[in-house]
């Protein structure tokens, strides 16, 4: 049976603006996608133990030294509105 | 006749130490291929001839000086998720239209160093998404052996831009098969190296458990001289693997008398077309011809490869992907607050398979389903790795096709994900395993279109990999080409 999925939920979580078709046609596809991948299931038993990464790494560490970096100018120079060197943002909370 | 772009790297970079070629005449060799054929292939999504120019003028300097690395002088197409400092790097997506880069990734910023040309980006799917090109925001890529087809994905235009012999070799990037299978697609060799072996520094994320940079070349010692001056630890990621520098293409003899090559029992079942099924059982008598002892592994979790793939990719994905929200770089969208703005902004600047996959892990990893998803596909994926160590204890390589079908058309498989997933089934398991993977030509089908051969060594065994497929492709002598530039 394929997977009923709260889209607009889902959508919400993403931060992601979908038109009506969208919708219609993510609902559909994600609900037999899901249905497949659901496989997974069968074989993942409770002693078998989870990989992240394939080839396990651990506190990887450098010196803690200054090196060179990014210029400011170059860290701004792809933004969409900067102002005072900072990226420039609509506004995030209400002021009464 | 045969054209300086017509030729391989390693032939190229003898000539070029011979002096009976010059860097910036190679180079007008690709240039004249690329005018001549990339109206209708569309590989490249941004050209950049005037630095070529002076990239390969300084290559011909160091070479007559004698100080040049085998890479210097040699064409080279980068993937467009590949950082360039000053040059657009898109990840075929309109939120990334107009993205410059203020810093070049790690393997272009080694071979830069080295002596390298850059002819442009390549056109793929949307970050890396898709195994038919169709995904890309700027258009489709036509493989160049019928240009109805596709030329496979993500890594298309990198692999029809060597198949057409546009660039001389060209890098992609490998997530669930993206440069072996548009490799096997297209009749060039794709080699996606163990995970951590060539440094992600400035590839722009996908999924970052999974995600390697590798070569398409048109040669196996190509794809070795290619990871030798690209490959080894990079302290800018600390996924690196502490590996040395090194040469691969020491080794690649053509002995492999007494070498135990696993056919993968399980990768010529009914989904395979026969065509490419004839193809690699031939390749593999050649192999026994060769002296390998041939014999039949198994890999028996194989088949919950694709949907443990499709929950942990998604699931990375989307959190990868958070980072496209208007503020820092990219597409900005105007709303009335904040949250509005990133909404609106995500939804104008994805394409569809992009916002399948966002909606994908979003949900794999919300309240209440991750353990039942992404939990249980991360369990499959140490299963996957167990059935190698199993099939590696017998074996030192494994081989199978790398893609069920060859070439197919334009349009075929876009409405349908499930279909269009089901390229990649052979591949994926190098991915999860992070165990080195190749695809070299095996042949023709009955159509004339190319078919892929894929072999899988352990982790960091790229030596005996690059040793067998360097002996099979000598033993097949795989000639033809895309009839777009038949001789």
């Amino acid at each position: 049976m394929p997977v009923e999925i709260d889209i607009e939920h889902v959508a919400r979580l993403a931060r992601l603006e979908l038109t009506e078709d969208e919708k219609a046609r993510l609902r559909e596809q994600l609900g037999v996608i899901l249905e497949n991948a659901a496989k997974v299931g069968e074989v993942a038993t409770e002693d078998v133990p989870p990989t992240a990464y394939a080839i396990p790494r651990s506190n990887v560490l450098r010196p803690d030294e200054v090196t060179p970096s990014l210029t400011t100018e170059e860290i701004l120079s792809n933004a969409p509105e900067v102002e005072n060197d900072r990226f420039k943002v609509p506004k995030v909370v209400e002021v009464e | 006749m045969t054209e300086l772009c017509d030729r391989t790297a390693s032939d190229l970079a003898s000539a070029l130490r011979a002096g009976t070629c010059s860097a910036v005449e190679i180079l007008g060799s690709c240039l004249e291929r690329i005018d001549a054929v990339d109206g209708r292939v569309g590989a490249f999504l941004a050209r950049t001839d005037e630095l070529a120019r002076e990239q390969a003028e300084a290559a011909d300097a160091r070479i007559a000086a004698g100080d040049a690395p085998e890479v210097a002088g040699i064409p080279l197409a980068l993937k467009d998720v590949l950082s360039t400092r000053g040059v657009t790097t898109t990840c075929g997506s309109k939120i990334l239209e107009t993205y410059v880069p203020p810093y070049d990734c790690t393997p272009w910023e080694r071979l830069r160093a080295d002596g390298g040309v850059l002819l442009g980006k390549t056109n793929c799917d949307e970050f890396a998404m898709g195994s038919s090109n169709e995904n890309s925001a700027f258009g489709p890529v036509h493989n160049p052996w019928e240009l109805d087809l596709v030329p496979g994905g993500s890594s298309g235009g990198s692999a029809a831009a060597v198949a057409a012999r546009e660039a001389v070799w060209a890098l992609g990037t490998d997530t669930g098969g993206s440069v072996r299978q548009p490799a096997s697609l297209s009749g060039v060799v794709g080699l996606k190296p163990t995970y951590g072996l060539i440094s992600r520094y400035g590839l722009i994320a996908f999924a970052s458990s999974l995600d390697t940079v590798g070569t398409l070349t048109r040669s196996v010692r190509d794809a070795a001289l290619l990871l030798s001056a690209i490959g080894g630890k990079d302290p800018m990621d600390a996924t690196s693997l502490d590996e040395p520098r090194r040469d691969y293409t020491e080794g690649l003899d053509g002995e492999i008398s007494g070498l135990r090559v696993g056919v993968v029992k399980e990768a010529f079942g009914d989904g395979v077309e026969p065509g490419v099924r004839d193809s690699v059982r031939h390749a593999v008598d050649e192999l026994a011809n060769l002296g390998a002892r041939v014999g039949e592994a198994s890999l028996p979790h194989a088949d919950y490869a694709l949907s443990a793939y499709y929950l942990i990719a998604p699931s990375e994905a989307s959190s990868n992907l958070a980072r496209y929200d208007g503020v820092r770089y990219g597409l900005r969208v105007d709303g009335a607050d904040s949250v509005e703005m990133m909404t609106r902004t995500r939804g104008a600047g994805f394409g569809a398979e992009v916002k399948r996959r966002i909606m994908l892990g979003t949900y794999a990893l919300s309240a209440g389903y991750y353990e039942a998803y992404y939990g249980q596909a991360q369990k499959v994926r140490t299963l996957i790795i167990r059935d190698y160590e199993a099939a590696f204890g017998a074996f030192d390589v494994l081989v199978s096709p790398t893609s069920p079908t060859t070439a197919f058309p334009i349009g075929a498989k876009i409405d349908d994900p499930l279909a269009m997933y089901l390229n990649d089934v052979f591949t994926i398991p190098a991915n999860l395993s992070g165990m080195p993977a190749i695809s070299i030509p095996s042949g023709v089908d009955g159509a004339g279109l190319p078919v892929g051969l894929q072999l899988t060594a352990p982790v960091l065994a790229e030596p005996t990999l690059l040793r067998v497929a360097n002996a099979l492709e000598a033993a097949l002598g795989f000639d033809a080409r895309p009839a777009l530039i038949a001789a």
